[in-house]
């Protein structure tokens, strides 16, 4: 059970200002249902430029939607200067706090309202520039770098706290680590190959290189393989999607999959495919 | 405010009957069941008559059974005695849609140089068997497939399963947590070598649980120590737990052909009466081969987190197989096997009854429920478009 505020328990039971402001100013739409939390947001300002209604649609936990409460009332009576200056630790703080794990609630809170003031502004949608990262969530290095710079992150599980990244299959564990480090700066040692492999080692990093480094590069062309055995230095793979059917299947496994784990692993290696 | 409990696969009331039997054995009868005078050792003769009742409940011989201190332990106690029995063996063959005791387990030792085999299920939750028999090999040490799964209730073909399996020569093992007295399990018949059951989801209290092991299967211990559970656990019994649970599968096994009908009932009740009520929502799984007492039921467009706290305002217990309750991003990895769609996955509810659940309290959720999901429905920016693409 989580131990969310009786804010939190207030904003969630008793919302505020839901629904959609039909001729709004301002429309911010974030999140999906694959992620599981999404949020519209719609204001309209008054003469003097303030914002003068607001309201909100959620899909979500709890803290999502009182996250949502709570912006519409932090924003209104705002001017968009001053809005947009709202950050999702004000939304959190105006909360009474949120549970750690739920600080994206409050991210995508932020992200919302400046989708809104984008909108308004008729400014061209900032095309999140940047690479995706995180593919589960679609999360792009640059709003990892900003949550990692606004918030003080220090580690992955931060980082999946506040923007979700690395909260599914966990691939992009060390990019998230070396965006990191690239902001904090520290000397996270570098994983380094032991002189003599024992067996055990020499799987391990069989495997990892495969996951790491070949797996992604055959998955650009459709392509994949998997790991079937390791018999003394003969490693014996499966290969599947488009290569399974590629006639240059062995050129691929000579040239690129066998030389890459000699190359990682141990020069004595030997690829060998089955069926 | 009045409970109304129908998270019964997460555990369940101790029974009234069990509390009677334990309370001794935390008062006056405190001795060592190991002891040589009559005040332990007499304590280690009721044990043996819990072991018994355990026996009884799934057609068991009493020296077959191990008593632990929860079904995880059990759990790893099982895959740890065929891997050590059987050194030469690395590979494990289990489901996609284990509990976290089985699958984290398997995933770890994944990493520790095993290779394991997930068996997929189709989209109702049941077991593609064939793929299972198609990855069995001289390599492997274990088979470990549930026998029922914890959310939605399916039934695995474990009969059919054990026949294949034995006849490879492969030790076979079921999590029958959440089987273990809702249906009749029979260990003379069914053919596996080694099963798990846990004492909390059956009326007896935490901290017990069992380890059947059938005789002439290779094993062991995981708790190495003295000579407690013949050998096979160290640790000195935790008794009154052993005793509660000696008693609950005492009241199970009667339950079987009295009570089990009647939860069966109520579930198909609450079932119905649901999805009557309310639209775009289905069931999670194959309804037609589930424990009696389970429903997982899917409400699309809105998120079960929410589902639940704002139950839990009314005082109706259930859980979820949506992410946010477990602390991690993506729903439930057996909902996710099956290809339960997003839209649904995230707003799945589980209820599971038990032989205390009333006509009143299902009455109550079915009176309750529907308004939680219009309100949430009608807060959810997908919920009109989906409405108006139908």
């Amino acid at each position: 059970m989580w131990e969310y505020t009786e804010k939190v328990k207030d904003h969630f039971l008793n919302p505020r200002n839901v629904g959609v402001i039909e001729d709004a100013d301002g429309v911010g739409e974030v999140g999906s249902l694959a992620c599981g939390d999404a949020l519209k947001l719609t204001f309209k300002l008054d003469e003097n430029g303030k914002i003068d209604d607001v309201k909100f649609q959620t899909f979500g936990c709890a803290s999502a939607i009182a996250s949502s409460s709570a912006l519409t009332e932090m924003v209104k009576g705002l001017t968009i200067e001053e809005a947009s200056k709202i950050t999702n630790d004000d939304i959190a703080k105006y909360l009474d706090d949120l549970p750690k794990e739920k600080m994206h609630c409050s991210v995508m809170g932020r992200d919302a309202l400046e989708k809104a003031i984008t909108y308004y502004r008729g400014e061209e949608e900032k095309k999140i520039d940047g690479e995706i990262v995180c593919e589960c969530f679609g999360v792009t290095d640059r709003e990892i770098e900003r949550a990692v710079k606004e918030n003080s992150l220090r580690t992955i599980e931060d980082v999946t706290d506040y923007v979700k990244a690395g909260g599914g299959c966990g691939n992009c564990h060390d990019r998230i680590q070396e965006i990191i480090d690239s902001i904090i700066g520290t000397d996270h040692p570098v994983i380094k190959k032991p002189a003599k492999l024992t067996n055990i080692q020499k799987i391990k990093l069989i495997e990892e290189t495969l996951e790491r480094e070949i797996k992604p590069a055959l998955q650009k062309d459709g392509g994949g393989i998997e790991l079937v055995d390791v018999d003394g230095n003969t490693v014996i793979v499966r290969l599947c999607g488009n290569c399974a059917a590629c006639n240059a299947s062995q050129v691929t496994l000579k040239n690129y999959v066998e030389s890459k784990l000699q190359e990682l692993v141990t020069p004595d290696l030997i690829v060998e495919e089955v069926a | 405010m009045k409970t109304v409990y129908v998270d019964n696969n997460a555990t369940t009331r101790v029974a009234p009957e069990v509390v009677d039997a334990m309370l001794p054995y935390l008062t006056e009868r405190y001795g060592n069941p190991s002891s040589m005078h009559s005040f332990g050792g007499t304590v280690g003769f009721d044990i043996r008559e819990a072991r018994a009742r355990v026996a009884a409940l799934i057609g068991a011989s009493p020296d077959e059974i191990v008593f632990t201190s929860c079904g995880t332990e059990s759990d790893s106690a099982a895959i740890w005695a065929a891997l050590n029995s059987y050194p030469d063996k690395k590979h494990i063959v289990t489901t996609r849609v284990e509990h976290p005791a089985i699958k984290s387990l398997c995933e770890s030792l994944g990493k520790k140089g095993y290779r394991v085999t997930f068996v997929p299920v189709d989209e109702s939750g049941n077991l593609d068997t064939e793929y299972l028999y198609r990855h069995l090999t001289d390599d492997t040490a274990i088979v470990s497939v549930m026998w029922a799964n914890n959310e939605t209730g399916v039934i695995f073909p474990i009969r059919e399963i054990a026949e294949q399996v034995k006849a490879r020569g492969i030790v076979l093992h079921s999590d029958a947590v959440q089987a273990a007295g809702k249906i009749p399990l029979n260990m003379a018949s069914d053919g596996v070598d080694m099963l798990s059951i846990s004492g909390h989801k059956i009326h007896a209290a935490k901290g017990v649980g069992v380890l059947y092991v059938r005789k002439g299967t290779k094993f062991s211990p995981f708790l190495i120590g003295g000579h407690q559970e013949h050998g096979r656990r160290g640790g000195t019994e935790n008794t009154a737990s052993i005793i509660g649970l000696g008693k609950a599968c005492e009241l199970a096994k009667k339950s079987f052909q009295k009570d089990m009908p009647r939860v069966k009932k109520l579930r198909d009740k609450l079932e119905s009466e649901i999805l009557e009520r309310v639209p775009n929502s289905f069931v999670n799984g194959d309804r037609d081969h589930r424990l009696p007492n389970t429903t997982s039921i899917a409400f699309e467009y809105v998120e079960g987190e929410s589902i639940l706290l704002m139950m839990n305002e009314f005082g109706i217990c259930a859980s979820s197989g949506s992410a946010c309750t477990s602390g991690s991003l993506e729903p439930s990895h057996v909902l996710r096997a099956m290809g339960v769609p997003f839209t649904a996955a995230h707003g799945s509810i589980r209820f599971s009854l038990s032989t205390y659940s009333t006509d009143e309290e299902i009455d109550y959720i079915v009176e309750k429920l529907p308004p939680i999901i219009e309100r949430l429905r009608s807060m959810s920016p997908y919920w009109k478009e989906a409405q108006a693409l139908t």
